[in-house]
């Protein structure tokens, strides 16, 4: 019994984690239609301006306690740095091409962004465990986990919820999803679509960022961090649909709990366990568990 | 026209008089991609500092002649991050296009075993500086291919040897390595010593991660569950520090005597984050386990005052390897009268030698003479007024952590560690 509350506790941890990674992704697809690999770019950005300021604001003796605050406002530097001129720059001259086109315009985009890291940041690793440790442990089936993990929960249902409300609650919300079921009728509507566009991409990297951002003091910032986080990220949006933010949270506590669940009882099969969800997933339904409904054009 | 002849005659007789003088080594290790912090950079630091200080005479003796033999070193640096396939293609470019001399490189061993047979068909004097697979000389015999590091096998069974000394009465083991050919390798050979050295002793779990999975919670929470007395991990780079940094917090290295094999990189880095009572590997005596003799002395020293850093162990691997070839290419001229040596002439001078480094003694004493062998320690983690120390050191002779000449690790191991 202890063991499932440890799988359970886990899962939740990791599918949090997973979930405010994919949610920019899978938003991006939705609104723009392009696979974007830039994603895990914005991750490591993310990390590394959390990273960086975060260490000069502890190095400079400030309050400890304000550098989740200081995570929060170097994903946003860092993404306002950049986002906007990617997209304004290179992405909406491709908008007309075919999307296997964009892909490989946001894999060469991810691969420049990688020197680009190394060019600011250099090689060397990037630590600021306090934020860690600073807000102690808490105790679960005997075992202690640090409360950081909790604020991750938090940010994920935070950014989840958010996300979810704005869309369906608000005027531009409901622009927003117009212009995801038919840009020509939005923009034959009156719509602004390129403006949705650029706040779209532009808020779908900072997704990204504050994942990276967030996740820069459980880990070892080092040049690579991107990689990993967008496989991943493109494993649970595809499980849950691309597009679809219920299918995103779906597909993140689903990689969440089968992943932790291989790690204590079936550590051999942890490797491959993700990807065989998403091939079952595929085989079953191959527009994902939540797939958003097309709307049939003459 | 005859001072234009003439002038034309030396811009083309100069450059080769030149090249005659000076030997140019490849050097090839990690600049970009995860593996370029932790090794490759630092490596490639400590060749510009071994070369300018050959190339300035500064070295302690027998090393103090200038460059090789008195002609200076010249060296084509190049980045091991690709594929192997890439790997071999600028193998090539580096012995066909820029005529290197010599090559003393590579960190991965799956790029060493796809090197080796290229280096031989090229007739290269290749050194592999850092690779650790015993594989390449245990299932392959090179003429022209040498390394003058010891093998994985050495850090698992030191590694098996040390929890044994240091924690009386094991009963359990576990295991967290990445699940690539060194993860599995590493925990293969510490599996095999412990079962050998302890048989009674029960593997709890065996987590085996993707190479850079980054988040660790849950492997962190099945160790803990496991609770196993010993808990072994090879990794390296941003996996090892995030281990540290994730199993910290929760108790991981209180709860289990937690041996780190490469963890010797993360200690210059991580420094007080790393619990107490972690057992600390350096893949030789290497950094904190260096001997105090002018060898180390004058690379540690100069080293740090030069890059505002300390070696790690793979800055040592890389200033032996240079050190290494250099006894051998002047002692090779010593035997063909001072004359520049062929490729088989400096092989020849290095099989079976032994010289003195910055980590001590190396003696090419397995793989035909091919392969190093070198002592090895391990000690444990101990904050003393903020500063991280190493306490508990123990020191194992050649001899106990590496097979004898002929025999294969696994063989070894499984034999008991007898010596043929």
């Amino acid at each position: 019994m202890q063991q499932l509350l440890s799988v359970a506790v886990d899962g939740v941890i990791y599918s949090a984690w997973l979930f405010i990674a994919a949610l920019g992704l899978t938003l991006i697809y939705g609104v723009m239609k392009i696979v974007n690999v830039t994603h895990g770019s914005f991750y490591a950005l993310g990390a590394y301006a959390g990273a960086s300021f975060t260490g000069v604001w502890l190095a400079r003796g400030y309050p400890p306690v304000l550098s989740y605050a200081v995570l929060f406002g170097a994903a946003i530097l860092i993404t306002l740095a950049f986002a906007p001129l990617i997209e304004r720059g290179i992405l909406r001259f491709m908008y007309a091409k075919d999307e296997v086109v964009i892909l490989l315009i946001t894999y060469a985009l991810f691969l420049i962004l990688e020197d680009v890291i190394k060019l600011i940041w250099g090689v060397n690793p990037y630590f600021i465990a306090e934020p860690y440790a600073l807000l102690g442990s808490f105790q679960v089936a005997g075992m202690a986990y640090p409360t950081y993990n909790l604020l991750l929960v938090a940010l994920a249902v935070v950014f989840g919820g958010g996300l979810a409300w704005f869309l369906s609650g608000t005027r531009i919300g409901k622009l927003l999803r117009a212009v995801i079921h038919d840009p020509e009728v939005s923009r034959a509507m009156g719509v602004n679509v390129e403006r949705y566009y650029l706040a779209t991409f532009t808020f779908g990297s900072l997704l990204a960022a504050l994942a990276g951002s967030y996740t820069a003091p459980t880990v070892s910032v080092v040049p690579g961090l991107g990689v990993e986080i967008i496989v991943l990220s493109f494993a649970v949006v595809v499980i849950g649909g691309l597009g679809s933010l219920p299918g995103a949270a779906l597909g993140a506590v689903l990689v969440g709990l089968v992943r932790s669940l291989s790690v204590h009882y079936l550590p051999q099969v942890e490797l491959f366990v993700i990807y065989f969800v998403m091939a079952m997933v595929l085989a079953l339904r191959p527009r994902g568990l939540f797939s958003l409904e097309e709307p049939r054009k003459i | 026209m005859r001072k234009l002849l003439i002038a034309l005659a030396a811009a083309v007789i100069a450059p080769a008089a030149m090249a005659q003088n000076t030997v140019k080594i490849g050097i090839v290790t990690f600049l970009s991609g995860p593996a370029a912090a932790p090794f490759g950079v630092p490596a490639k630091n400590a060749a510009e500092f071994v070369v300018d200080e050959l190339n300035a005479g500064r070295a302690p003796a027998p090393y103090g002649k200038k460059g090789f033999g008195g002609s200076a070193i010249e060296t084509a640096i190049l980045d091991e991050a690709g594929s192997t396939t890439t790997q071999v293609t600028e193998f090539r470019n580096l012995v066909q296009r820029q005529n290197v001399d010599l090559i003393v490189g590579y960190v991965s061993s799956g790029n060493c075993l796809a090197i080796a047979p290229v280096a031989e068909e090229l007739k290269k004097f290749t050194n592999f500086f850092d690779c650790g697979t015993p594989r390449i000389f245990e299932d392959g015999s090179y003429k022209y291919v040498f390394r003058t590091s010891p093998t994985a096998t050495m850090d698992s069974v030191g590694a098996a040897l040390y929890v044994k000394d240091a924690k009386a009465g094991i009963k359990s083991i576990a295991g967290i390595n990445q699940n690539y050919a060194w993860g599995q390798d590493s925990w293969g050979d510490f599996e095999l010593a412990m079962k050998v050295l302890v048989p009674a002793v029960e593997v709890k779990t065996s987590q085996m991660p993707k190479l850079f999975a980054g988040q660790y919670n849950a492997e962190i929470s099945a160790l803990l569950g496991a609770g196993a007395d010993v808990i072994h991990s090879s990794f390296w780079d941003g996996d090892l520090e995030a281990l540290i940094l994730q199993g910290g917090p929760r108790g991981l290295m209180k709860t289990s005597m937690t041996v780190l094999t490469t963890g010797e990189t993360a200690m210059h880095k991580l420094g007080a984050q790393i619990p107490d009572g972690t057992v600390l590997g350096a893949r030789g005596p290497f950094g904190p386990y260096a001997p105090g003799n002018p060898y180390n002395k004058w690379f540690s020293g100069g080293f740090e005052k030069r890059y505002s850093s300390r070696p790690n162990y793979a800055s040592y691997q890389m200033a032996q390897a240079i050190l290494g070839v250099k006894m051998a290419w002047e002692k090779a001229m010593e035997k063909n009268g001072g004359k520049r040596p062929s490729n088989e002439e400096v092989g020849a001078a290095l099989e079976h030698a032994t010289f003195e480094g910055p980590g001590g003694t190396v003696r090419m004493a397995n793989g035909e003479g091919h392969q190093a062998v070198m002592e090895t320690a391990y000690g444990q983690t101990k904050l003393v007024n903020g500063k991280l120390t190493l306490v508990n050191v123990k020191r194992y002779p050649a001899e106990k952590v590496n097979p004898p000449e002929g025999a294969k690790s696994a063989d070894w191991i499984k034999s008991g560690f007898k010596a043929n």
